[in-house]
């Protein structure tokens, strides 16, 4: 089985993020990137997809675009255990509507006829959600969205039908059976990840990563779409801020908790 | 271009709570731009939910029927939708942010050259669309900039649905029977189950305490634990716990996990991504401890305290086991 699997750089998790001067965007300058969470689902599905599959010619190539610095992201991915990537220079990712970024990602994808297509289900910095569900529609292909596991029904190879367990709302799960080719955007927590070894770090650096461009994949970046501007959220609502030390911010929530909240 | 259609979605023949707030947010573009709000049903047979619906302010109700809308697949929903659009040319399709829309509706905006603006929580003149960027740590406002119709769904919570209210004359019901063929449905969707039997109802807890990421291993659970023990209340965690296996599943607040509205919710370590906030928002006290000032917890906390929780919950503990001597 012959897996793509979109991932994204995004900034990491804890980072301070400030609004750039044009307020249009999120200043870069002293951030650091990681791999997207969702997107390590994704790539963890996919390993072990070509791990039980075990026929020789099983491959996971991992997709990305957006500017150099996604090439310690790939690399990441590699070490892992992917086969090989494809690497979209393009800067000006954040400004495309996720109809621009499908577009670019679907290019790439044309050229190599996978079985499946994985990505996560959103990302962390713009969260809009919608990159594998568009990617499907470009493609032509069936999807399932917010999958926390796949498997393979009967024969595996080209033209395997896949069951695919996908997360509804609550608490409620439901099974999908589906033809591939196909697309899948996948939720957290289905698989425990794995890290990288030694041994896979020392040969992600002979992988092949191929390079391409958003100009040589001919996508035009004329957004349907347009953010304006970046602001600090509103308050929903006054938040008394119990200041101090550890134990007399923990004393101050005490008397609240007894006095104001009635709890204890 | 005609109007504003709204997708209202049901389920177990019920409408959605979230539904009547997309049509409050629809009738907020209403006002804006001047033009009618349609309510659309989908299924394979909208009858009985369209009377519902015909009740509330709006022009029409359009119930797109067809034997193959019985069940939900993104595929006979998006060419029911994109026949019905085509027809009606509306200026926006307002549709609720759930985990069903989040399936199709990028598709369908795609199949008509169009960009979902999605999540959105709140609509300004223009029209100006704001979402969350950052995990809820910025705003982002958006505008349509293309010709056709503009698509936007809406966060649960972000419109008052009473904003929705009921009129007593009622609007007219249109039926609109769509072209599909069962060889365009690809997907094969089973019945929807239930996880693991669910032992712990948080749902009726009094007193929840909550541990999110900044616990980070799980071998400092036990500090959480015994806040909880010690206030006597429920143990909770935030998708990350669940999901790296630390805390059963059952034990998740948020939009995948239970909706709990406790007297008092105590965040540890979580920064409240939106997917968590949308599970306890409706807490009556919300107390947050987190080392980061700027997390978007303290955005609906009642009470915060920034700093380590590792020094800090310890110190609640004791605090908390010598009040109640």
């Amino acid at each position: 089985m012959k897996i793509i699997v979109a991932i994204k750089q995004v900034p990491e998790r804890d980072a301070q993020v400030r609004i750039d001067a044009a307020g249009k965007w999120i200043d870069e300058s002293d951030l650091q990137f990681a791999l997207n969470e969702s997107d390590a689902y994704a790539l963890e599905e996919a390993l072990q997809l070509k791990e039980k599959s075990g026929t020789a010619d099983s491959e996971v190539i991992v997709l990305s675009a957006g500017p150099e610095r996604i090439g310690q992201t790939i690399r990441e991915a590699l070490a892992k255990g992917a086969d090989r990537a494809i690497n979209i220079a393009c800067d000006d990712l954040a400004t495309r509507d996720a109809l621009g970024v499908a577009r670019l990602l679907a290019a790439a994808v044309k050229e190599e006829n996978p079985d499946l297509v994985l990505t996560g289900l959103q990302s962390e910095d713009l969260g809009l959600g919608q990159t594998g569900v568009i990617l499907a529609e470009l493609l032509g292909l069936p999807h399932a969205t917010l999958i926390l596991h796949v498997e393979v029904e009967g024969a595996d190879g080209p033209q395997a039908r896949i069951k695919v367990k996908r997360e509804l709302e609550e608490g409620w799960f439901q099974e999908i059976l589906m033809p591939t080719p196909a697309v899948l955007t996948i939720q957290s927590g289905g698989n425990k990840l794995r890290y990288a070894t030694l041994m896979g770090i020392k040969r992600a650096k002979t992988k092949d990563v191929r390079q391409l461009t958003a100009a040589a994949l001919g996508v035009d970046a004329v957004p349907v779409v347009v953010l304006d501007r970046v602001t600090l959220p509103h308050k929903q609502k006054s938040t008394q801020m119990l200041s101090g030390s550890p134990k007399e911010a923990a004393a101050a929530l005490v008397e609240k908790l007894k006095f104001e909240v009635r709890v204890l | 271009m005609s109007g504003i259609l709204v997708v209202i979605e049901q389920r177990e023949n019920r409408i959605t709570r979230i539904s009547w707030e997309a049509l409050a947010a629809g009738q907020r573009l209403a006002a804006q731009t001047g033009v009618p709000v349609t309510a659309v049903l989908l299924g394979a047979d909208t009858a009985s939910l369209a009377g519902e619906v015909a009740a509330h302010p709006v022009a029409k109700v359009v119930r797109v029927e067809h034997a193959l809308l019985a069940q939900y697949t993104p595929d006979a929903f998006t060419l029911a939708l994109k026949q019905l659009i085509e027809k009606e040319s509306p200026t926006h399709v307002v549709l609720p942010h759930t985990y069903q829309v989040r399936d199709y509706a990028p598709a369908l905006a795609a199949r008509l050259g169009q960009v979902l603006i999605s999540d959105v929580i709140d609509i300004s003149d223009g029209p100006v669309f704001t979402r969350q960027l950052m995990q809820g740590r910025l705003n982002g406002a958006y505008r349509h900039s293309g010709s056709g119709p503009c698509f936007v769904s809406v966060q649960a919570g972000a419109f008052r649905a009473e904003a929705a209210e009921a009129t007593p004359v009622a609007a007219k019901t249109e039926v609109f029977n769509p072209q599909i063929e069962a060889v365009q449905i690809r997907t094969k969707p089973g019945q929807p189950f239930r996880g693991s039997s669910q032992t712990v109802d948080l749902g009726s807890a009094q007193l929840i305490v909550s541990v999110g990421r900044g616990i980070k291993e799980a071998e400092n659970l036990p500090l959480v634990q015994d806040l909880a023990t010690a206030l006597g209340a429920e143990l909770a965690a935030s998708r990350p716990i669940c999901d790296n296996g630390w805390l059963p599943m059952e034990r998740q607040v948020g939009s995948s996990g239970q909706t709990v509205a406790p007297k008092l919710y105590l965040a540890v370590g979580i920064s409240g991504a939106i997917q968590h906030l949308v599970g306890m928002k409706g807490s009556q006290c919300i107390v947050a401890i987190n080392k980061d000032p700027d997390a978007p917890i303290f955005e609906v906390a009642d009470y915060g305290i920034v700093g380590d929780l590792f020094e800090v919950v310890p110190a609640l503990t004791e605090a908390i086991k010598a009040a109640k001597q």
